[in-house]
């Protein structure tokens, strides 16, 4: 069953508040870029700068993301990554003070226009966090479908479908199938970051964003999710904040190095990493600072 | 640079003013609670919980008579305050904690503090003017209003604080799943702050039964049982604080005695309250 379906037929207000965003049809945008020949593009950041205050976070970004493709996001701390990753989903908008200028393309709509619906945008760029964060009163079932069910689809069959392969899809099925009624905060760190994964695929997104991680898990739970990302990225477009230069390396097609808020460089992971154009990224790099 | 002696001396001097002032924050709840029940016991009967007041002419002829009307009116009339107050509090606690970039929040910060602050008997000229003036008549309903403007600012804080105790990063979880932000609040945010809630309604429930000034003009008061239920709601009823002043101030001993019972009565009402709420809170920290 197409997830999408039981969208259209549930929402049909929301489609008619932002007609500004009329999505092209993702089939033939992708055909014809295949046909000639280039990557295709799912998000665009174009001349993104995100400020708090009079404080720059991100300036002046333009980075592309890959469809199918994973795009990792180093620098030292501070530096803008988790900023720019959260201007991709409209994250900043409950921040206060945060301004984003510019522009950010998902498939070729600016999603940052006017009378954009945030809340549509966050269905098609789903987002997982540095701290692996289940919904505290909720089952391990509830929290895989809460996107769903809490917009008021209710078809259990359709729900325990979906429950099953995102589980599966993160790599948990197989740990929890026997105890999916108990509480979401019963299993472990790295089970619950494939959880919050599960939760995140459950309602079919186009990008996964995902801001460091395994940076709270141990080595062997982050091998696991290297290996889901690994699996994912045959599916979606997805964008990994890192602080670690080797996961960077091992998980990305391409990677974008950010320094004070700026993108000094941009291109494939293993050019940048053997070849790097920028002093900057030679010196991070090689450890000589960051 | 002290001496050993000397420090322990000045440790020991601390230790015992802390002790002093201990012992001074117990003993007027010790002598209230004892001279309460040692004033009152002899009240308390049978009939005390059965029968309805009437003339003072019973009890001084030693016919049977009670406070069940005034036990009644403050179950009903409590119960009216407390349905009225929690979705209102509930609502402007989540206003407080969820929405601080809302143009009206930090005019509601204000506002919820003023009205926390201001003597109660001010809310029951409140529930007068828009109550009981129209109606016509004194009436539960109005008694209900009058505390549930005595609760809603505490509701309102005791939710603000209880949701800020959740990490903001599930917030962001929910959010970053497509769910709509009153979504977020009540589906994952308010069921985990569900003890904290709890919690702080039985503190803005103890507080406001205990309130006698914002029911004198709104409840009003009244001897007997109403001749049918729905008297307690549209009528003058009768309620425990109340009723404890009225009896407090007549002149007739028997009446004193039984105003004494109704602080018993009280008194094991508000503390059953409290208690309550200190084992959530303390289930809520395991």
């Amino acid at each position: 069953m197409n997830i999408n379906v039981l969208f259209k037929k549930k929402k049909p207000k929301e489609d008619k508040m932002s007609p500004d965003f009329q999505p092209q049809e993702p089939d033939l945008l992708y055909r014809e870029i295949h046909m000639n020949g280039s990557p295709p593009i799912r998000m665009e950041a174009k001349n993104l700068t995100v400020k708090y205050g009079t404080v720059t976070g991100v300036k002046n970004v333009s980075l592309p993301v890959y469809n199918e493709k994973v795009t990792a996001l180093i620098g030292p701390s501070g530096c803008g990554k988790t900023t720019f990753l959260r201007a991709l989903n409209r994250m900043h908008d409950l921040t206060p003070n945060a301004k984003v200028t510019g522009e950010v393309l998902l498939d070729g709509n600016n999603i940052y226009a006017p009378r954009v619906n945030p809340v549509t945008i966050r269905r098609k760029v789903g987002m997982v966090f540095q701290k692996p964060t289940p919904f505290p009163t909720m089952s391990i079932y509830d929290n895989v479908v809460a996107g769903l069910k809490l917009v008021g689809i209710r078809n259990k069959a359709f729900l325990n479908e979906v429950c099953e392969k995102a589980l599966r899809q993160a790599a948990l099925w197989d740990e929890v199938k026997d105890r999916l009624g108990s509480p979401g905060g019963s299993i472990s760190g790295g089970q619950q970051q494939r959880l919050s994964i599960a939760r995140a695929l459950a309602i079919e997104p186009e990008v996964i964003l995902m801001d460091e991680p395994t940076s709270s898990l141990d080595p062997l739970s982050s091998s696991k999710i290297e290996d889901l990302i690994n699996d994912l990225k045959k599916k979606y477009a997805i964008v990994i904040v890192t602080h670690n230069m080797q996961q960077a390396a091992r998980v990305s097609d391409n990677t974008g190095f950010f320094y004070v808020g700026d993108l000094v460089e941009f291109g494939p992971t293993d050019k940048l990493f053997t070849n790097p154009s920028h002093k900057r990224t030679e010196e991070y790099l090689t450890g000589k600072f960051g | 640079m002290k001496t050993l002696r000397q420090r322990n001396i000045r440790d020991y001097i601390m230790v015992s003013l802390l002790v002093l002032s201990t012992v001074l924050v117990l003993t007027p709840l010790i002598i209230i609670i004892g001279y309460v029940i040692i004033n009152g016991l002899g009240a308390i009967s049978i009939d005390f919980f059965t029968q309805e007041l009437g003339s003072p002419a019973r009890a001084m002829q030693g016919r049977p008579t009670g406070l069940v009307h005034s036990i009644l009116g403050t179950l009903v009339v409590d119960t009216i305050g407390v349905i009225l107050a929690i979705p209102i509090g509930v609502g402007a606690g989540i206003m407080l904690s969820e929405y601080p970039e809302h143009k009206l929040n930090p005019l509601l910060r204000v506002l919820n503090d003023t009205l926390n602050g201001m003597p109660a008997i001010l809310k029951g000229l409140l529930a007068f003017a828009i109550i009981v003036r129209p109606m016509g008549t004194f009436s539960g309903l109005a008694g209900g209003v009058a505390l549930a403007f005595v609760m809603i600012p505490i509701i309102a804080r005791a939710t603000e604080s209880a949701l800020l105790t959740i990490p903001w990063s599930i917030r962001e979880a929910g959010l970053a799943i497509g769910l709509p932000r009153w979504r977020v609040v009540m589906s994952t945010i308010v069921p985990a702050a569900r003890t904290g809630l709890i919690t702080g309604f039985l503190i803005a429930f103890a507080r406001a039964a205990g309130e006698a000034a914002p029911l004198m003009f709104t409840s009003f008061g009244n001897n007997y049982l109403p001749t049918h239920w729905t008297g307690m709601i549209f009528g003058p009823v009768d309620t425990l604080p109340q009723r404890l002043y009225s009896l407090a101030i007549s002149p007739y001993a028997e009446w004193h005695t039984m105003g004494w019972a109704a602080g018993i009565v009280l008194l094991v009402f508000v503390v059953a309250l409290f208690t309550g709420a200190q084992l959530l809170t303390r289930q809520k920290a395991l």
